[in-house]
C-alpha cells in the first residue's frame, strides 16, 4: 500500500498549489540558466557563423566586436597575396539606433563582402539573400521588419529582402546585413551641409598650395565625394576575415602577417574568447551569480516545504511507529512524497517555461544538459530537504500519539 | 522465565498475556520528581478482560504505556506471553517487533490515519506485520464486518461518526491477532450506549480471540462487562474496586 500517493490524493489541492509554486520557482531557475546560455551564445554567434580562420584588425585593438577597429580596406588585397590564404573578406560592423513607429530601434549592422558574400549562409525564415550590390538588406526577425519593407538609413532607402532568425549581436540587438559599401555609407553618413563645408575646406587647402594653382583640375576633384578621392584614402573597414586553404598552417600565415605594422591578427577561437571575456563578461557573471543564488534559495524553500509537509504528518508517523512500522515505511512515505512534489514541479517548470520563454526580449536557450543538471539538482534537493523531515520523523517517539 | 527465546515466539497459551513485577515509573528528577507508579505487580491471563480504574493523575496511562512498551518503566519487569520483555528501562527484545506482532492499542481519540479509508487503516496495520494482498484484504473486511461497519469501509475517517471511527480503530488493533489489547479511555468520546457497545465488543474480542484485554475507563456503568477490575490510586495498584464483578 503506497501511503505517499494516498496522502497526496487526500491533500490534492494543497499539493498541487505547492507544486505550481515550486514549479514557477524552478522555471525561473531554468530561465536564468537559459538567459545565461542566450547571452553567451548571442555574443559569439556572429564570430561562429562567419567561421573565419583569422581576423585581421587594427593594430593593438581587440576588435572588431569588443572594441572599435579601423583598417584600410586594402588590407583585404594584402591578405590575399599571403601564401596559404584562400579568401579574404572585409567586414564592417557597427550599431545604430533609429526611431521607428515612435519606438527606438537598435540595429547591429554587418557589412557583407559583396559580391563574394551575399549572405547565403544566413538562417533565413523568409525571403532571400542579398541580390544586388546596393539598397538591400537582410534583417533579423527580432527587428520586426518584414520582407518588402523599406527603411531609410542615412540618405538611402533599403529594402528588406530576407528575414533571419536568431541572428543577434553581442549587445542583444538584432543584426541587419548590408553590403560593405552600404554599411559604410550608413556609418559615415553626414548631412549635406557638413559635406559642403568639408569640400569647401578641401578646396581652400588646395588653393593655398602650389599644386592647387598649377593643376586647376585638382580643384575640380576636390569637389567629388570623399570615396572618389584617392588622396583621402580607401574606406575604413572594421576587420578583414581570412579563410585558409586546406592544409595551410595557421601559425605560418599569421607569422607572415605579423610583419605588418598596422594590424593585429587573431584566430577565430581567440576572437571568440575576446568576446566572452569582454563585452558580455559582466552580464554573464552577474547572471551566473544570480542563478547560483536562485538555486540556493529554491533549495531552502523546497527543503522547508518538505519539512513542514513531514511535520504535518508527524502524528500519523508516530502512530505508524507505535503500530511497529519499520523505518523503511516511514522513510518511504516522506521521500516518495518529496519526489512526487519535486517531479510534478519540475514537469510544470518545463512546460510553463516552454510557453513563456519565447516571449522574453532576449534569447532563452534551454539545453538538454541544463535540463539534466536541473533534474539532478531537484533530486538532490528532495533528498536533502526530506532528510530533515525524516530525521524528525525518525526521532518522534511513539508515545507522542498519546499526547 | 528461563529457556524462553528472546524474540517474539509463538505465544504460549498457558502463560499470562501480561505480567508486571514491581513496575515503578519515576518522571523527572530532583525537585520535579514524580513517582507515577509504585511497585505495580499484576497479571492478566489470556481471554481475561480487565478494567483499570482510578482518579485522574493516578498513573493509569503510565501503566498502560509501560505495558504497551511505549514508555519504559524506571524499575521492574514486564513479561508478555511469559517472556521477559523489559527489565527496568532496558528492552530485552525487539520492542518494535513485539508491538507489531503481539500488541493492539486503542486510544481515547480514534487516532486513525486521516488520508486512509477505514479499510486502508486496517490494511496498514496488516501491512506493517507483513500481511498484504488479497488475504489481508479479506481479513480486514471480515474485521470491519464483525464490527458492523463493512458498509463504510471505503469512507475516510472524516466521513465517519465518532463511534464508527472507534470501531475502525478497534478493527485495526485486532488486525494482527494481538495477545494483548490495550485501550486508554476508548469510550470517552462516545455516548453511553455506544460506549457500552464498545466495551461489550472488548469482552467478546477477549473471550473469542483469547486475548488479554486491559481497558482504562471512567465509565462506572459499563463495569459489569469486565471480568475483573484493577484500581490505581496515587501510583499504587490494588486488585478490585468499585463496581467489581467477578467473571
Ligand atoms: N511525561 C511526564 N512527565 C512528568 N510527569 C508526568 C508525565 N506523564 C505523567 N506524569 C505524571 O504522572 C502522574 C500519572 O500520570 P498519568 O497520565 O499516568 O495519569 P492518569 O491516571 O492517566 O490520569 P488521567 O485519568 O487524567 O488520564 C501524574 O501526576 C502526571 O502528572
Ligand atoms: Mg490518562
Amino acid at each position: 500500500m503506497n501511503l505517499a500517493i494516498r496522502d497526496v490524493r487526500h491533500n490534492a489541492g494543497r499539493f498541487l498549489l505547492t507544486a505550481v509554486g515550486l514549479g514557477l520557482l524552478l522555471m525561473i531557475v531554468m530561465g536564468m540558466g537559459g538567459i545565461y546560455n542566450g547571452i553567451e551564445s548571442d555574443a559569439v554567434l556572429l564570430v561562429e557563423e562567419m567561421d573565419a580562420d583569422l581576423w585581421i584588425v587594427q593594430r593593438d585593438t581587440r576588435g572588431p566586436f569588443a572594441e572599435l577597429s579601423r583598417l584600410p580596406a586594402n588590407v583585404e588585397d594584402r591578405a590575399l597575396v599571403v601564401p596559404g590564404v584562400l579568401e579574404a573578406r572585409r567586414f564592417v560592423t557597427h550599431t545604430i539606433q533609429r526611431e521607428r513607429h515612435g519606438r527606438p530601434l537598435r540595429i547591429s549592422i554587418v557589412g557583407l563582402a559583396w559580391p563574394t558574400d551575399r549572405g547565403a549562409w544566413l538562417p533565413l525564415i523568409s525571403g532571400r539573400p542579398l541580390g544586388q550590390g546596393h539598397y538591400e538588406m537582410v534583417a533579423d526577425r527580432t527587428l520586426g521588419l518584414a520582407v518588402g519593407e523599406a527603411i531609410r538609413l542615412g540618405k538611402d532607402v533599403y529594402t528588406v529582402v530576407g528575414v533571419t532568425r536568431d541572428m543577434i549581436g553581442s549587445g542583444g540587438d538584432g543584426l541587419a546585413f548590408l553590403t560593405v559599401a552600404d554599411a559604410l555609407a550608413v556609418q559615415f553618413d553626414s548631412v549635406g551641409e557638413a559635406t559642403r563645408l568639408e569640400r569647401a575646406a578641401r578646396r581652400g587647402r588646395a588653393e593655398g598650395m602650389d599644386i592647387g594653382l598649377t593643376q586647376p583640375g585638382l580643384l575640380e576633384r576636390a569637389e567629388l565625394p570623399a570615396s572618389a578621392l584617392p588622396a583621402i584614402g580607401s574606406p575604413m573597414v572594421s576587420a578583414v576575415m581570412v579563410r585558409l586553404k586546406p592544409g595551410a598552417d595557421i601559425e605560418t600565415v599569421r607569422g607572415n602577417m605579423a610583419g605588418w605594422a598596422d594590424v593585429t591578427v587573431y584566430t577565430g577561437e581567440e576572437e571568440r574568447q575576446l568576446l566572452l571575456q569582454g563585452p558580455v563578461d559582466r552580464a554573464r557573471r552577474q547572471i551566473g551569480l544570480f542563478r547560483v543564488l536562485l538555486v540556493a534559495i529554491s533549495a531552502i524553500i523546497m527543503s522547508l516545504i518538505l519539512y513542514t509537509m513531514t511535520l504535518d504528518k508527524i502524528h500519523d508517523i508516530a502512530l505508524l511507529k507505535l503500530m511497529g512500522a519499520k523505518g523503511g515505511m516511514i522513510f518511504g512515505l516522506v521521500l516518495q512524497e518529496a519526489f512526487l512534489l519535486g517531479g510534478v514541479a519540475y514537469v510544470l517548470a518545463y512546460f510553463i517555461g516552454l510557453q513563456l520563454f519565447p516571449f522574453f526580449p532576449r534569447r532563452v536557450i534551454i539545453t538538454d544538459g541544463m535540463l539534466v543538471w536541473l533534474a539532478f539538482a531537484v533530486f538532490a534537493i528532495c533528498v536533502v530537504g526530506s532528510s530533515l523531515g525524516i530525521w524528525k520523523a525518525m526521532r518522534v517517539e511513539p508515545n507522542e500519539v498519546l499526547s | 522465565m528461563t529457556g524462553v527465546p528472546s524474540s517474539a515466539s509463538p505465544a504460549s497459551s498457558f502463560a499470562p498475556a501480561i505480567e508486571t513485577v514491581g513496575v515503578t515509573k519515576v518522571y523527572g528528577s530532583g525537585n520535579t520528581e514524580v513517582v507515577a507508579l509504585r511497585e505495580a505487580t499484576m497479571k492478566i491471563e489470556r481471554g481475561e478482560v480487565v478494567a483499570l480504574l482510578g482518579p485522574s493523575g493516578s498513573g493509569k496511562s503510565t501503566l498502560l504505556s509501560a505495558v504497551g512498551l511505549i514508555n519504559p518503566p524506571t524499575r521492574g519487569e514486564i513479561r508478555i506471553d511469559g517472556q521477559v520483555v523489559m527489565r527496568g528501562p532496558r528492552a530485552l527484545v525487539d520492542v518494535r517487533r513485539f508491538r507489531r506482532e503481539r500488541l493492539g492499542y486503542i486510544f481515547q481519540k480514534s487516532n486513525l490515519i486521516p488520508f486512509l479509508t477505514a479499510l486502508e487503516n486496517v490494511l496498514v496495520a496488516l501491512a506493517i506485520s507483513g500481511q498484504e494482498g488479497r488475504s489481508a484484504k479479506r481479513r480486514a473486511m471480515d474485521l470491519l464486518g464483525s464490527l458492523g461497519i463493512a458498509a463504510r469501509a471505503h469512507n475516510l475517517p472524516s466521513a465517519l461518526s465518532g463511534g464508527q471511527q472507534q470501531r475502525v480503530a478497534i478493527a485495526r488493533a485486532l488486525a494482527n491477532r494481538p495477545s494483548l489489547l490495550l485501550a486508554d479511555e476508548p469510550t470517552a468520546a462516545l455516548d453511553s450506549t455506544l460506549g457500552r457497545q464498545v466495551m461489550e465488543l472488548f469482552r467478546e474480542v477477549g473471550h473469542e480471540h483469547r486475548a488479554g484485554v486491559l481497558v482504562v475507563t471512567h465509565d462506572q456503568r459499563a463495569l459489569d462487562v469486565f471480568d475483573r477490575t484493577l484500581m490505581l490510586e496515587d501510583g499504587v495498584l490494588a486488585e478490585g474496586g468499585v463496581g467489581q464483578s467477578v467473571g
